[in-house]
């Protein structure tokens, strides 16, 4: 049983990519990285759930 | 033994002739400990309770070469009174439960170790342990049972079907020991292990740590304080935590590429120091310049050998998990060792010591692993982690939770074949498989006593009172409470979940192992045998 869901969940996921497009415009490689793990965290926080981030990580090492 | 008036105290001991040196063929003993660090000492003290000769091997002869741990627990504290040196190490050390964390020069995250009132031990003392080693020694020096021989270097170990053979070199030449168990707890370099060939698999870190302990008269308050990227040692990590006699511990990271044998010298120790403490004065009393390691034998009962403490298993310092986890490795070998050679349990029971030990080896290398990583990182990636959870402290509560800089040493929890589980629901903060919470009680004159003070190195039964006392098994040591002890405050009632008719039964070393809401003379006498070993 998966409890990553993986189909779509925002009502305008063009805007949400183009949110997350917009907070990199600008930065410098290291910025954009740091920003990056500071998001990653704040996100995961707000999951709150180990298996669901476990199962979050192994998708995104599969697709890359 | 002397203690010298030099600002680096020193125990110093003298080797002495045993008979067994001077016997045309090796003498048979039923425990040789090889070993005279906290581990070793504490088993052989524990033995010595138990009615059991121990003698102990040291291949020095001398104490007080640097100092090492610091931070020791209250479960440490809880099994060194039961020993008899409790108040002693309290008196000694410098009391603490406050951590904070600093991320340049503001306060990101700070922890209280002991917030429940009502124990009789400290959540954390901190003391030299060179002061713990000499403490120990002297104890054992009051027991007849022990025989502790200096300057007695173990060199060659033979292991038989039912004893084992050791070779040791003294002053006076070698002789031999035979041993129904041998103790291993010869520290993480053992030389036991090397002679039986055993691999100590696990994990180097590359970072490098200058630790100084440093003699001065400073304000600072008696808390842990822990620094990332202090203004006064840029980039890196630093420590600082104060131990008796006015020397405090100094930890500064050095990083990857420091050279050890440079960064120890006076001459380039002082103005880092200087850069941390400013314009005071200060002595230095002890420095070296370390990597840590995180390790273990993946057994560590071969045999009649036995490994305990750091010859088993070995952990970074972050987190006090050293020399606290050996201790409670000592304690919770030796009654189980003490059942099987006074014939009251199958050697099977040994299996629970590889077990139990085993979890929390693995338990005391994890946090002693994140703990480590946090604060050196491995990769750059994994620094840019690290980095964005300390600048995310400040804004976010859950930051300041991931902040690490060591998760200080606790008890451990035994998943564990002894433990009987529960029937019925229990609440409160005895669990099985954890010691026992301490508690204030009054006995039957009205005096203070404290729960742990009164327990002792047998199996118990604490019993609520519910009329008549019920007739216990034989050998069992039962305490009613509410006629032996009085609970007057209710931390007891509290902390056991206790009502009318509930019994809890203890092990010897005072780890919950089976409890019920009512009295069942068959229930207890099956948890009772099976926390002997019968169910392995
Ligand atoms: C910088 C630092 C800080 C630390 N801080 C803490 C802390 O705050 N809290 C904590 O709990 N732990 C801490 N530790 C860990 C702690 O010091 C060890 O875990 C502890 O000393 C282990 O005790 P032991 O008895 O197993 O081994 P050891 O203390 O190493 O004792 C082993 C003994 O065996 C003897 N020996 C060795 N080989 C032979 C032989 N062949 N024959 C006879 N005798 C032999 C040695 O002389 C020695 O006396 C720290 C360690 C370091 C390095």
């Amino acid at each position: 049983m998966t409890a990553l869901k993986t189909e779509n969940g925002f009502a305008n996921p063009d805007a949400a990519y183009e949110a997350l497009v917009e907070a990199h415009r600008g930065l410098a490689e290291a910025e954009s990285a740091a920003l990056n793990a500071r998001l990653v965290l704040i996100l995961s926080n707000h999951i709150g759930d180990l298996k669901v981030l476990k199962e979050a990580i192994s998708l995104a090492k599969k697709a890359g | 033994m002397n203690r010298s008036a030099a600002n680096k105290t020193v125990y110093q001991f003298g080797y002495r002739r045993s008979a067994d040196q001077d016997a045309s063929r090796p003498v048979r003993r039923p425990v040789v400990i090889v070993g005279a660090g906290p581990v070793g000492l504490t088993a052989a003290i524990d033995f010595a309770k138990r009615g059991i000769p121990a003698i102990i091997l040291d291949d020095a002869d001398r104490i007080g070469e640097g100092s090492r741990a610091i931070c020791f627990s209250k479960r440490s504290l809880e099994i060194m009174d039961r020993l008899g040196l409790g108040d002693r190490l309290v008196e000694k050390g410098v009391v603490w439960q406050l951590g904070k964390v600093f991320l340049g020069e503001h306060q990101v995250y700070s922890f209280d170790l002991l917030p429940e009132a009502g124990h009789r031990m400290p959540a954390f003392i901190n003391l030299q342990q060179y002061y713990l080693e000499g403490y120990l020694v002297e104890r054992a020096a009051e027991l007849p049972l022990i025989d502790l021989r200096w300057r007695n270097r173990v060199t060659a170990v033979e292991k038989h079907d039912d004893f084992v053979r050791l070779t040791i070199e003294t002053p006076e030449g070698e002789y031999r020991l035979d041993t129904d168990w041998c103790l291993a707890c010869d520290g993480a370099r053992s030389k036991v292990r090397d002679c039986l060939g055993l691999k100590f698999e696990g994990h180097t870190f590359e970072e490098r740590f200058l630790i100084a302990d440093v003699k001065m008269s400073a304000e600072y308050p008696t808390e842990r304080w822990f620094w990332f990227d202090p203004p006064f040692h840029s980039g890196q990590s630093a420590l600082l935590h104060r131990q008796p006699d006015n020397v405090w511990r100094i930890d500064l990271q050095l990083g990857p590429d420091a050279d050890p044998d440079e960064e120890k010298k006076p001459e380039r120790v002082r103005p880092r120091l200087e850069r941390m403490l400013g314009e005071r004065k200060f002595e230095l009393e002890w420095v070296s310049v370390y990597r840590f390691n995180c390790a273990r034998l993946k057994k560590f009962v071969h045999g009649r050998v036995i490994f305990v403490g750091d010859s088993a298993h070995q952990v970074s310092p972050f987190g006090a998990r050293g020399a606290n986890s050996g201790i409670q490795d000592a304690e919770n070998l030796v009654w189980k060792l003490a059942l099987v050679l006074n014939g009251e349990a199958p050697e099977s029971l040994l299996d629970s010591y590889e077990l139990e030990r085993g979890q929390a080896a693995d338990e005391n290398i994890g946090h002693s692993t994140r703990s480590t990583d946090f604060i050196a990182p491995r990769t750059k990636q994994e620094r840019v982690l690290r980095n964005a959870v300390l600048q995310l402290a400040p804004h976010a509560a859950f930051a300041r939770r991931m902040v690490n800089s060591g998760r200080l040493s606790v008890a451990s929890e035994y998943d564990s074949p002894l433990t009987t589980p529960d029937r019925e629901a229990f609440a409160g903060s005895a669990r099985l498989g954890l010691p026992v919470p301490d508690a204030p009680l009054d006995d039957r004159d009205g005096a203070k006593r404290y729960l742990l003070q009164t327990l002792g190195e047998d199996f118990q039964l604490l019993y609520v009172k519910d009329g008549a006392r019920p007739n216990v098994p034989e050998g069992l040591r039962m305490t009613v409470i509410g006629e032996d002890l009085i609970d007057r405050e209710g931390h007891f009632t509290q902390r056991f979940d206790a009502t009318p008719g509930a019994a809890y039964l203890l092990r010897p070393d005072h780890h919950l192992c089976a409890r019920m809401r009512s009295y069942d003379g068959n229930r207890i006498r099956e948890a009772l045998a099976r926390a002997k070993g019968s169910a392995i």
